[in-house]
């Protein structure tokens, strides 16, 4: 009898919150095949998660695609969400980015409008961003950045009081740090 | 070899002996290879009806159930059968035909991108591209189907590439597919808390499910229950696995399980969830689910531990393994049983004040649970009963007192009204030397009847106990009890005339009035040469009880 002592029903717990409170980025492999991108993407509406960002792109393997996405983990399970996409035969492998690990990075361009008078001062915002200006026209500046989702939000709440006529931002991209 | 060819040599690898499916355009080339292959073809008359009939046939077997369909409407009847081999986990495989491909995308005529519609409700599905690849997509489907939480694959392939020459040699390697190697061992330090967290339950229940029959594991299960004195519920799902005519039986549990049962759940200090997936009709009111309780969750799909309840010990693995481990550590233990008296006084007082009962029938009235009992009687309680959906299935569950596995076959997460007469067709097919029974509700038969005409010109001979209310019973109850009597939608009428339909259909056709009559009447049915019906005329407003209302606690069971 003694060894059964040893586990008190009281003392059982049932693990964390299923909640995180944080925004996670899952890294996921999936096989380079004709409709995967329709079952992940099926998958979260199916089961009501709603993906903040998404990027799609080949990997180093010609058949293997890996999905980059982000989604709050305050709102979602972030256990479930793993666990089912883990049920999809044509996902591969599936890593919850550790953020301090992680070198994640999105870009955007912006469409800003740019009278001659305003111009200089864009030009600088991009120096300090180290963004790039791709396009000139008489009206307006198309400027490239690159960096964190934190770093790019800072930079479009900088361009908007110039009047931000169009903007399109990737999904996060992200890769675990070292060599593992 | 003609790819169509190739696909029944697949078939015929995988050890399939029966399909059930309806030819068309897209599948001629499939159909044309049938003529030649070694396997029995049942024609269904509704694909809906062709997808169910593999259900039941995989419910009764054990083993995967194979429909056929063409493309478009072919393909799309076929929905609600895989949506429902998908919420009970129905080992299934689905072979569609598509139109060719230079018409994929342009809606062709009887084009339907299938693939996409049943995305959400399939655990697999393969689209052809290539000929070469349908030996290599079927092995893989049958794999998939079968293995892991078992479930529903669909194979859709294109009429051209059907009918193009491949080389086919016969597969001998076993598939092995990068993203799918289910966890079937268990964690042995998880089972070994396990035990030792059942040693020292005072209040402890096991609660079974589904996964029990899935996974095989009814003899485990009770060498598992024999090592002490647990109490034992089980869902509507996984009936049979454990005998109801053991003393450890405590009756189904959930919505219309029995108060002993669902107050064990309610005050229970551990509960050993054994492939069941804590449905909210097994629930109630989440929040006040079981509060008193830790959970051991032991289910070869992860996914579902912790989905709806947290639990204390999640184990994953196929229950078949699990279980004998589960029960060498627990003997290991040397537990004393009597800890489990003062428990054991608490549910025996709650059975012997709320037994299952029903007020008997007067001037021979047929009370509905009267005639589950007799059905009892007359099958000798060893027949497979499949059921439709509703009230009828509901008194099935509470009253027939199922003794073994896989007799009980019917339509829970679902919850598909017509399931049960293909379902018998399947079932029939699979285990031709048992009585099979489908108790239908006058609602559900009529949505697939056609399949009488399956069952007679297949010569598959399934008897039809129908009982026949005059209503859609359990919505009329729910109208009654919840929607204050504002009736809608519920009436049948008079129509159809069940026996002379039965005749119509080439079966046998008995009507049934009165109590005196039932036990004779079903005899002849069961003794009728060929497929039969007997339409049973019960109590139209008899409310089945006991019952949680919807969103309430165990606590708050009514009737």
């Amino acid at each position: 009898m003694a060894s059964t002592d040893m586990v008190r029903l009281e003392d059982l717990h049932a693990g964390r919150s299923p909640l995180s409170g944080r925004k996670h980025v899952l890294s996921i492999l999936v096989e380079n095949r004709p409709g995967v991108l329709a079952r992940v993407a099926g998958l979260f509406s199916r089961r009501g998660f709603n993906i903040d960002t998404l990027a799609v792109g080949p990997t180093e393997d010609p058949d293997i695609s890996r999905i980059t996405l982000t989604l709050d983990g305050a709102v979602h399970p972030i256990d479930q969400v793993t666990k089912q996409l883990h049920k999809l035969v044509n996902v591969l492998k599936i890593r919850d980015m550790e953020p301090e690990e992680t070198v994640a990075r999105e870009m955007a361009l912006f469409k800003v409008s740019a009278a001659v008078e305003n111009r200089a001062e864009i030009v600088q915002f991009a120096e300090i961003f180290r963004a790039k200006i791709v396009d000139v026209s008489r009206r307006a500046l198309i400027v490239e950045v690159t960096g964190s989702h934190d770093k790019i939000e800072a930079f479009e709440s900088m361009l908007r009081p110039h009047g931000l006529l169009e903007m399109v931002r990737t999904g996060e991209v992200a890769l675990a740090r070292g060599g593992d | 070899m003609r790819a169509a060819d190739a696909l029944f040599k697949s078939l015929e690898v995988e050890g399939v002996d029966h399909i059930f499916g309806i030819p068309g355009g897209a599948n001629l080339p499939t159909y044309d290879a049938l003529v030649d292959a070694d396997l029995r073809h049942v024609q269904a008359r509704h694909e809906q009806a062709a997808g169910h009939a593999a259900e039941g046939y995989a419910h009764a077997s054990g083993k995967v159930g194979v429909a056929f369909g063409t493309s478009g409407p072919g393909a799309t009847n076929l929905v609600t059968a895989i949506a429902d081999a998908m919420m009970d986990s129905v080992p299934t495989v689905f072979i569609t035909g598509q139109v060719r491909t230079d018409l994929i995308g342009t809606d062709g005529f009887q084009e339907a991108d299938i693939v996409g519609i049943t995305m959400p409700i399939v655990k697999h599905s393969l689209l052809v591209t290539e000929p070469e690849h349908i030996p290599e997509y079927i092995h893989e489907a049958f794999h998939i189907a079968s293995t892991g939480r078992p479930g529903p694959v669909l194979v859709d392939v294109p009429q051209d590439l059907a009918k193009a020459e491949i080389d086919y040699a016969p597969r001998t390697e076993p598939v092995d597919l990068s993203g799918y190697k289910p966890t079937v061992e268990g964690n042995l330090k998880q089972i070994r808390l396990a035990a030792k967290a059942m040693a020292n339950a005072r209040r402890p229940i096991i609660y079974t499910g589904g996964g029990v029959r899935n996974g095989n594991a009814s003899a485990e299960l009770r060498e598992l229950c024999d090592t002490d004195d647990f109490p034992v519920t089980s869902t509507l799902m996984g009936l049979g696995c454990f005998p109801a005519d053991s003393d450890q039986w405590l009756g189904m549990l959930g919505m219309h399980g029995t108060r002993a049962a669902n107050y064990a759940m309610d005050e229970a200090d551990l509960i050993i969830a054994i492939g069941a997936r804590f449905d909210d009709r097994i629930t109630g009111k989440l929040s006040e689910f079981a509060p008193s309780a830790k959970f051991i969750h032991i289910d070869i799909d992860p996914a579902e531990i912790s989905k709806n309840v947290p639990a204390h010990i999640p184990i994953v693995g196929d229950v078949k393994l699990v279980l004998p481990k589960l029960t060498r550590e627990y003997q290991a233990l040397q537990t004393d049983s009597s800890r489990l008296d003062g428990w054991w006084s608490r549910i025996k007082a709650w059975q012997g004040e709320y037994p299952l009962t029903y007020e008997p029938g007067t001037d021979g009235e047929i009370k509905p649970q009267f005639m589950v009992e007799m059905m009892h009687k007359v099958t000798g309680g060893e027949a497979i009963i499949t059921s439709d959906v509703g009230q009828h299935q509901m008194w099935a569950a509470q009253y027939y007192g199922f003794n073994q596995p896989r007799k009980w076959i019917n339509s829970g997460g679902l919850g598909t009204m017509g399931f049960g007469l293909p379902a018998a067709i399947g079932a029939k097919v699979a285990r031709p030397d048992e009585q099979v029974v489908c108790i239908a509700g006058d609602g559900s038969l009529i949505m697939n009847i056609q399949e009488l005409a399956t069952a007679v010109n297949e010569e598959v001979p399934v008897k039809v106990f129908l009982m026949n209310n005059g209503f859609m019973g359990m919505v009329r109850q729910w109208q009654e009890l919840f929607w204050s009597e504002r009736y809608s939608g519920v009436e049948n009428g008079p129509s159809p005339d069940w026996v002379k339909l039965s005749e119509a259909f080439g079966a046998g056709g008995l009507r049934c009035e009165d109590s005196a009559d039932l036990e004779e009447m079903m005899v002849a049915t069961l003794e009728h040469d060929g497929p039969a019906l007997l339409d049973v005329r019960v109590s139209p407003r008899e409310n089945c009880y006991p019952m949680i209302p919807a969103g309430n606690a165990a606590r708050d069971m009514v009737g």
